[in-house]
């Protein structure tokens, strides 16, 4: 029998602000162990949540950004369960009415349109702290709690059972994961688990509307792993069902050391979270106003910004997608085509030198040395003439290298191509006199030799001969 | 007369004219708490050096000409304060060891206006009571007859007040718990708005019920002391954002013509004839005064105890438990994780505690929400609503504070039910929101004290205590003293 895998995935997106959810205390990732901690992440007695403005600000971008509707009067609740890492013996969160509700993304998928992938919410929470094993300073070799990130902001966005194969699921991952980090809500980091992932899968036989049992799988937490774990979970499902089993409800660990899951905890063993709103804090009362002023403010999204890319600029879909791969590149783009940049070889040069050059020295675009504007000027270089292709990437390197201009590293260095005739020919004539037998081969009918004549010529030049006048008289000239 | 029976005004005026220091105020105080503690146990911890220490500053401020009202006052505070470095165990002896690193909101504004703190007053363990018997540290007596309960959960702040061991001293109410131990010790005690005090550093009970306030001799130190504590606190999210309005100024407008209402449900067959024959002299003296009274009717008073006993308890069962062994508190020896929270938490918490934290967890459970707690929260709006209908008509309502004077210890700890009822008169406010307080209006047969309450409107603290103050101007029951 054929299957048809049904996926639905959650994530937590870990926010970008300063301070905790419900206190003042730093986010910052790597502090020594509780020393980003007070009374109210802490969950000692008296202490009480106040909700950060900016997380409310940063869940709706989120979801104006993923086609939301905001609600206008949202509700936090306790989510009950007892475990160390959790200080209030509760998490903050939301469950009837979250902030965001019903939602989509489109998501390219191969041989069909756009593919319309529904999100069921997205909601606000606390995190909760983590646990340190064997690894204490003080007496014994017990464990330890850490709280500094217990209270960090998330928001957990929930899609709905839409997806239909591993890829897809890649494919909306990623393109959530474009947009929180676009938006600058989510430093995107999914090593530090600021993005992570829980996966929703079941199997039902082709052709059936009746969805199968699903087991939930946790702590998959990169592209790759989210595609092994749920092609380990479907294969495992089908298995299970040929070999006559049942699947089971049940929560299951991605090992990723191995590439399996395992059951964690059956439906039985479930928690019974007993969610119920929150009395310390009050409705989130969002106006009209507030979210038409943030949708005002919105960026271009990287899908709208990829059509323009396409449109106005001509840009090929491929390299639209690439260079909006985030807004920093896609913003380098398009501060080297205003600078007067042709569209096509700003975005090959960013494709191409640019990339390489971040890659070999591990940094972003964010800290690229050379500035849109010098890009600009290189290329302009190229097209009036001035300088030969091959001499532009050796003035950009060094312009990555000092922070030159490229015209003061051209004039510096005498870089200028050389177009003048008489010099050009000059050099041809001292080749064809020192490679004599070379132009016999070549007037006896071998023409291949010619290249051999251009090679020599750029050689001299020191490169700087421009190509085409070399072209021609070397053609005129070995014709005799 | 003694320093230990002054009021606020009068202890103020005394040293403000320098005819006494609050060392001296505060040396006296602490004397007197020696002597009677042994016979009324209000205190879990008597703070002496601190007190001694804060008294000092405050002489030092008084004599820089700093003189607030509060400043050189000794009081004391219900040990559901927290109190930074000083001991805080909301009477349980899962904190017994709990000393905190911040202090409570409400009692840093005492504090900065140079109240001394004698020590932290005893209570029913996490407020859940109201005999004062569930304390993890000894029951606490009724100063009037040391054979009764003093009500309770703030039974050591209205004992204490009684006794004379404190000048005033602040309580919190969820379901009466200030103003029935005010009614049963015969002092005042005010159930503020909910909102109107920050509830930031007091240990949680219920968090959409608790309430901050005062216990004092009279009704003008009622006003001053929520003066002091009242107003916004950006810690506390459901602290309002509305002006302090100056209590003292407003509190002899009289009544004249104040449309008091009395809840045909308030006054039952059941209740005590003593608690009747009080309230009827009450509102003889309101006529006297010129008020005007309307009958009207709360028509669901009758489910307002099973109501307050599903949604407190619900949010008990969620707010205690960080009480797990884990940061603070008891630890238990234990066998790994799950043991050492079983063990931790069974043996930190009493009798009490525990059964409501298992109704609570019930009545958020899975499958048995809606019919409990959403079916409360339900109820609750009817209840809110009664008043809101009853204030369209009249100014304030005049009920009893409890159906019976203070009962006998041991009289009720085994009847969770019976226990239960002596807030029936007291738990409604609380789920409305509003405010009300107990102001002494007689005594039983028996002479054990007999409180009035006066509820009012929300954010209507200023006209409870002006027809407070009326009443207490037109009678002498806020003048005797218990005779311990």
């Amino acid at each position: 029998m054929k299957y048809q895998p049904v996926i639905g995935l959650e994530v937590h997106v870990q926010l970008k602000t300063d301070t905790k959810i419900f206190c003042g205390c730093s986010t910052q990732f790597g502090a020594e162990p509780n020393s980003q901690t007070c009374p109210v992440c802490l969950g000692l007695p008296g202490a009480l949540p106040v909700l950060n403005k900016k997380v409310v600000e940063f869940a709706i971008k989120a979801g104006l950004s993923t086609n939301c509707s905001i609600t206008p009067r949202s509700i936090f609740a306790r989510k009950n369960y007892f475990y160390p890492d959790l200080p209030k013996g509760y998490q903050i969160s939301q469950f009837e009415d979250p902030i965001c509700q019903r939602g989509w993304l489109d998501i390219p998928v191969e041989g069909q349109e756009n593919k319309r992938i529904g999100i069921t919410r997205i909601h606000m929470e606390e995190d909760a702290g983590k646990l340190v094993h064997g690894e204490l300073s003080g007496p014994g070799d017990g464990s330890g709690v850490d709280l500094n990130r217990a209270c960090t902001p998330l928001l957990e966005v929930v899609s709905e059972p839409d997806l239909r194969s591993s890829d897809e699921a890649v494919i909306y991952l990623k393109q959530l994961h474009q947009i929180v980090t676009w938006l600058g809500i989510c430093d995107g980091n999914m090593e530090e688990g600021s993005f992570r992932c829980d996966a929703n899968v079941s199997v039902m036989p082709v052709g059936s509307d009746t969805l199968g049992t699903r087991a939930e799988i946790k702590n998959v937490n990169s592209f790759k792993f989210v595609k092994q774990a749920i092609e380990y979970e479907i294969q495992r499902q089908i298995d299970l069902i040929e070999d006559g089993g049942t699947i089971v409800q049940e929560t299951r660990l991605f090992d990723p050391n191995s590439g399996t899951t395992r059951s964690m905890r059956s439906k039985e063993e479930a928690h019974d979270y007993r969610y119920f709103p929150d009395p310390d804090l009050v409705p989130l009362v969002i106006s009209n106003e507030w979210v038409e002023r943030s949708r005002q403010k919105l960026p271009e999204l990287p899908g709208q910004r990829q059509q323009r890319f396409i449109d106005d600029l001509g840009l090929p879909r491929y390299d639209a997608e690439v260079l909006t791969a985030s807004r920093a590149l896609a913003d380098y783009f398009e501060a080297g085509v205003a600078a007067g940049g042709n569209a096509k070889a700003v975005g090959n040069w960013i494709m191409g030198e640019i990339t390489r050059a971040l890659n070999d020295r591990g940094t972003s675009i964010e800290t690229c040395p050379v500035t849109p504007v010098q890009l600009a000027q290189l290329l302009k270089l190229i097209d009036t003439g001035t300088i030969s292709g091959k001499i532009a990437k050796t003035v950009f390197d060094e312009m990555w290298q000092s922070g030159k201009a490229p015209q003061t590293i051209v004039e510096e260095q005498g870089l200028l191509q050389v177009s003048d005739i008489s010099a050009i020919e000059s050099i041809i004539n001292d080749i064809m006199a020192a490679n004599a037998g070379q132009v016999e081969e070549y007037r006896g009918g071998k023409e291949k030799v010619f290249g051999f004549f251009v090679g020599q010529v750029m050689k001299a030049s020191k490169g700087k001969a421009n190509p085409t006048v070399v072209n021609e008289l070397l053609l005129n000239k070995l014709k005799g | 007369m003694n320093i230990f029976d002054m009021t606020i005004h009068e202890l103020h005026a005394a040293l403000k004219g320098k005819q006494i220091s609050s060392r001296e105020a505060t040396v006296a105080m602490l004397d007197r708490i020696e002597t009677i503690e042994p016979q009324v146990g209000s205190f879990i911890t008597v703070t002496s050096e601190q007190a001694l220490t804060a008294a000092k500053s405050a002489d030092e401020r008084i004599a820089r000409g700093e003189c607030h009202l509060l400043t050189g006052i000794p009081m004391a505070i219900k040990d559901i304060f927290l109190t930074e470095g000083i001991r805080t165990t909301c009477g349980s002896r899962i904190l017994n060891n709990f000393i905190p690193p911040y202090s409570a909101s409400s009692w840093e504004k005492l504090r900065d206006r140079g109240a001394v703190l004698l020590g932290k007053l005893n209570q029913d363990e996490f407020a859940m009571g109201s005999s004062n018997e569930s304390s993890a540290f000894g029951i606490t007596r009724n100063p009037w007859d040391t054979t009764c309960i003093p009500g309770g959960s703030s039974g050591g702040s209205a004992a204490a007040v009684a006794a004379r061991q404190a000048i005033a001293t602040l309580g919190t109410d969820t379901g009466g718990s200030i103003r029935q131990p005010a009614s049963h010790c015969g002092c005042v005690g005010l159930k503020p708005t909910y909102g109107r005090v920050s509830r930031y550093g007091v240990i949680a009970y219920a968090s959409s019920l608790d309430q901050v306030g005062p216990l004092t001799r009279d009704v003008a130190d009622c006003a001053a002391m929520l003066e002091a504590i009242a107003g916004h606190d950006p810690r506390d999210s459901t602290s309002v954002n509305t002006a302090v309005p100056d209590y003292t100024a407003t509190l002899k407008g009289g009544v004249k013509g104040l449309k008091i209402g009395l809840p045909k449900e308030y006054y039952i067959e059941g209740l005590d004839p003593d608690v009747q024959r009080a309230m009827d002299a009450a509102i003889e003296t309101y006529r006297r005064l010129g008020a005007e009274f309307v009958d009207i009717s709360l028509p669901h008073t009758d489910y307002a105890v099973a109501t307050y006993y599903l949604i407190a308890t619900a949010e008990a069962s969620s707010n205690l438990a960080r009480y797990d062994g884990v940061r603070f508190g008891h630890r238990a020896e234990a066998d790994g994780l799950l043991d050492m929270y079983a063990k931790s938490r069974s043996e930190g918490f009493g009798t009490e505690v525990k059964r409501r934290i298992m109704l609570g967890t019930y009545a958020l459970s899975s499958g048995y929400y809606d019919a409990y707690y959403v079916k409360a929260q339900k109820v609750r709006t009817l209840i809110m609503n009664d008043f809101i209908a009853a204030f369209a008509d009249v100014d304030v309502l005049l009920t009893p504070v409890a159906p019976t004077p203070a009962f006998k210890i041991g009289e009720k700890i085994n009847d969770p039910l019976q226990m239960y009822l002596s807030d029936i008169f007291t738990i409604p406010v609380n789920l409305a929101g509003t405010c009300a307080m107990s102001l002494p209006a007689g005594f039983s047969a028996s002479g054990l004290p007999i409180g009035l309450q006066l509820i009012g409107k929300p954010f209507g603290e200023e006209t409870v205590l002006r027809a407070g103050y009326a009443f207490e101007q037109a009678t002498e029951w806020h003048l005797r003293k218990a005779a311990i």
